[in-house]
Formats: C-alpha cells, structure tokens, sequence
C-alpha cells in the first residue's frame, strides 16, 4: 500500500493526482522509490517508445521493472542531487508538447516541478502522483536551511538546531514546507515528536 | 505643517512615541464595537485634513527613524527585499508613483525634477539628493524598488497580475506582521493568505481579489488591518520571531500599558500604468494602550472588540495568552457607555470615563 489519503488542509499545500497517460511527442517521467508503481501502471509500449524515465530508487528494488518497459531513454541515480543536473540538460532540450509526469515523494516531486517550471512549463500543466514517504521537505523560516525527510512534528532544524514546528504552508519555489521555532515564547517547552499525520 | 522628526527606536531600548498630534491622528481600525473580517475596502482619495488617509503616502514623525531602522534590517537581512525578474518595469512604476505624489503631496520636503529621462529626485529629511536616468538601473545604488521603497514609511508588496490572478513577485517586506517574504514569493493570492483561518471559509479572498483585479489606474483603495504587538517592534518578522516571541511573555499588569501596542495595517492598492502590476503598501502604525486609553471612545471599545473577540482570530493574531491581562487592563476604561458610531476618536463629543 503506497498510495496515502491526505487530509485536507489549506490552499497553499499542494494537492497531487493520479498519473494518465496523455498524448505527446515526448515524456519525461521522474520518480523515486514507490513512485515506480505509479509508472507502472500507466506504463505501455506505446508509450515507453517516446518516454525518458529519470529515476531514483532510494533503497527499493524497483528499477528492475522499470527497466524492463524498454523506455527510449532510462536513468537510475543515486540522489536527487546527482540526477539534477541531467534533468536540467533534458528540461532545456525540451520541445513543446513534452508532458511530464512526476511521482514518488513530496520532495523528488516539488524540486522537479520547479525545475520544469524554471524551463517555462506551468505547474499546472505537470501531472503529479504521491507515492512512498509522507516525509517532507522543510525550510526552517529562521536560518534557511533545508532539512529533507522529515518525518516528525517537531523537529530539529539540520542547520541551526532549532525545535521547529511544521506548518503546512508550502512554497513551490523553495518545493518546502515551513518549519518555525515551536518553543520561542517558552524556550525548552517542547513537545514529544509525533508523525506528522498521526 | 512642518513635521518634527522623532530621534527614537524600534528595537533594543524602544525608544519610540507618538505624540499627542500622532495620537490623535492614529488609524483606530474598528467602526463599531465588534470586529469580524471584512473585505472592507473604500476609495484612497483623501480624508479629512491631517488624518492619515490625506495623502496618498502620509509621511509622519516616525518617518526618519522608520528608514534607519530599516537599514539595519536589509543589512542583516537582505533577503527581506526580492524582485523576480520580470518585476523591474513595475518597480520604476513604483518609484515613479512615489517621488510623483510625495513631491506634490509633501513639497517642502521632496522635490522631483524631470527633464525627459533625466530625473532629479530631492528628498530632504534623508538628505538625498540624486540625480539619474528614468528606466536606466545602472544610474541608482539599488533596483528601483528597492531605492525609492528604502525612502517610504511602510512595507510594499508589488503584486503581478495574470491568469485572473494576483502574484507576490515582488516586496520590500521588514515590518510585516510575521510574514515571509522570502517564502511568499512568487505565490499567488490564495496561497499567500492560505494560514489565514475563517476568511477563506466567508469567501473573503474571492471577493477581495476580485475587487483587486479591476482597480485602475488613478482610481487606489484602502483598508485596514489589525493585530496586536508587544514593545513598539516594527520587525515582527518569521525569520526573527525565535528572538522577539519571548517578548510577549514580559507584560506584566504593571507595565502592559506602555508595552502592548496595537498595530494598524493602513493597506492601500494602486494599480501601475507600464507594467498593469499592483502595488499593496502596508503601512504600519503602532499606539500604546495606554496612549489609546486617552481617548474614552477608544478605551470602551477596544476593551470590547478584545474581549469578543473569536478565539480562532485571539490565536492567529498571536494574543490569545496575553487576553486575560489585556481585559483586566481594558476593562477598566469600559464604563459600559454606548460608543458613537464610526472610527474618529470624537474627544470633543464622547464623555469622559465615569469612574
């Protein structure tokens, strides 16, 4: 079961969808760990002829089956940060009517919108579906830093150390949550930490 | 009048005042004795003779100490002034905007000169005096925005408008009500609001913007907003609150008087010819509880908004710990008289406190 309900929240927390293909020149699919499955299942021969996959497994054993579709062009790496830079080359080289397909983490999912946005496709055009981790990605409002996979409400800031609480306001041109000094007005006052949806 | 300047602080030992001329002038933001949101705009074209809606950017004793205090925010912070791109036409709009209505609104004090493109800009209490090329960023120290927004009471947001909607693109952002600019930019109106709780559930949002979208040029509009500060801090920012947050927890019933301040957004809109960009300054004015107290229509009815006030809006503006403090000073200079309508302080018509 990777598929999670979220529940609702405010206007600024992205909402995902569920992937369909569509039709296009070209694809560019970028996922990681469970977002494998949501290629999957969308996933035909068809389609894979025109497709660039961009994966990243983190840990899962995916990549085998992906693979396996034959897609006209297949990357596994290591991170997101190692994958980036060739995202960017196949963002540039890009022709109008790509689609572009991002599933997996919340994380692989708003740090690539924003590459494809920085290449002047909307964010409304990209399809999105959540798979995997509920982790998030936070920036802590105070030093900056982004800390990646959190998985607790508080947490500490990776950067400055601070407890911070994790709000659901998100920025897509950070592709982060916000996290804010949770016990400023009572240092030393914090809570246990709890799953963010628990 | 020739306004005195006040030599005075916002930060460390607060030396900020307002005069008895500041006091009575004070943008008091509710009309009635209740405080629900509202999309509650009207026409930016004047108001009564030395209010604080008479000019289209009121300019006042805090004006110098106001632009020191944000220098020493840029300087530790210069992300609190961003401009994407594809903002720097509407920042000369802005700055256009500016020197047109302070140097006609506030001739002695500022004076524009132009000769086609060649602008002389003079603006006397900074003692600036500089002259450059209209459209020409390489002849001003900042980009446009940031030169003449350092120079104006009140932070700006300039607003992009596309896709039947409004963009944060761009803002001079250092006394907001703990906000991020840093983080906003780039969202859209709803997003930008989205931690606001109950208005989007009352449809606010959808109406303000549509009342925004169709602002024209020559045509701005206003409105008010509220919260609550301890100290005369202008910077309540996001980014600093692990610092100032603790400040809320030093009032005392002995000092709240002099501590508590509420804080007035004066937010007007204008739309800007070359770029069809929005511009949102919001203008933040501080007063003591106690300097509000000195007049008996205020002291009654501030007691009354804050106690009836709901607590999801008590929680969002950062007071609902300090309420009960506040009420018991409040409560003191609410004699249960009836209010007149309207905002003014009506000190000559309102009786005094019975006691």
């Amino acid at each position: 079961m990777s598929k999670f309900e979220f529940p609702p929240s405010i206007k600024s927390r992205p909402v995902y969808g569920t992937l369909e293909a569509r039709p296009g020149k070209a694809h560019l699919m970028i996922a990681d760990a469970e977002g494998a499955e949501a290629i999957l299942g969308i996933a035909t021969p068809d389609l894979m002829a025109k497709t660039h996959i961009i994966y990243i497994p983190r840990g899962t054993a995916f990549a085998d089956q992906l693979r396996a579709l034959n897609p006209a062009q297949f990357y596994e790496g290591p991170s997101y940060a190692a994958a980036v830079s060739r995202i960017r080359r196949v963002l540039q080289d890009a022709h109008m009517g790509l689609q572009v397909y991002l599933t997996g983490t919340e994380g692989l999912m708003g740090q690539a919108q924003n590459e494809a946005m920085m290449a002047g496709i909307p964010h409304t055009a990209i399809q999105t579906e959540h798979r995997g981790s509920v982790a998030r990605r936070m920036q802590c409002v105070h030093c900056k830093g982004i800390t990646e996979d959190v998985e607790t409400d508080p947490f500490v800031c990776s950067h400055c150390g601070l407890n911070l609480f994790v709000r659901d306001h998100y920025s897509r041109r950070l592709a982060a949550y916000q996290g804010v000094c949770i016990d400023a007005e009572d240092p030393g006052n914090v809570p246990a930490p709890k799953g963010i949806y628990e | 009048m020739t306004i005195q300047f006040n030599d005075e602080t916002f930060r460390d030992d607060y030396s900020f005042r307002n005069s008895d001329w500041a006091i009575k002038r004070f943008p008091f933001p509710f009309h009635e004795d209740s405080y629900m949101y509202a999309v509650n705009m009207e026409q930016h074209r004047g108001g009564p003779e030395g209010s604080v809606y008479e000019k289209r950017f009121d300019v006042d004793e805090h004006y110098v100490a106001e632009m020191r205090d944000r220098a020493m925010v840029l300087a530790d912070d210069p992300l609190r002034c961003q401009s994407l791109p594809h903002m720097t036409l509407a920042g000369w709009d802005l700055l256009e905007l500016i020197m047109v209505s302070k140097s006609e609104d506030y001739p002695d004090l500022f004076e524009l000169h132009r000769d086609g493109d060649q602008w002389r800009w003079v603006n006397k209490p900074l003692g600036i005096d500089d002259t450059f090329t209209f459209l020409d960023e390489t002849t001003l120290p900042y980009g446009p925005m940031e030169y003449i927004t350092r120079q104006t009471q009140g932070d700006f947001c300039v607003l992009d408008q596309r896709d039947n909607n409004l963009w944060m693109d761009a803002g001079m952002v250092t006394t907001q009500a703990d906000w991020s600019l840093d983080f906003d930019i780039g969202m859209n109106f709803f997003e930008w609001h989205a931690p606001v709780p109950l208005a989007h559930e009352k449809g606010i949002f959808v109406r303000a913007l549509k009342f925004l979208l169709n602002i024209q040029q020559g045509a701005p509009a206003r409105r008010l907003n509220w919260t609550m500060t301890v100290n005369p801090l202008l910077d309540t920012s996001p980014e600093n609150y692990h610092k100032w947050g603790i400040q809320k927890t030093t009032l005392t019933p002995e000092n709240i008087g002099a501590k508590q301040h509420l804080r007035v957004e004066l937010q007007t809109f204008f739309r800007l010819p070359r770029s069809n960009a929005l511009v949102f300054p919001i203008r933040c004015y501080l007063c003591s509880f106690q300097d509000l107290m000195t007049m008996p229509k205020w002291g009654r009815r501030l007691h009354r908004v804050v106690r009836d006030l709901p607590v999801e809006l008590a929680t969002y503006k950062g007071f609902i710990d300090n309420r009960p403090m506040m009420l018991d000073y409040l409560s003191k200079f609410d004699d249960g008289l009836p209010t007149s309508p309207g905002v003014w302080p009506d000190a000559e018509t309102e009786p005094p406190l019975s006691t």
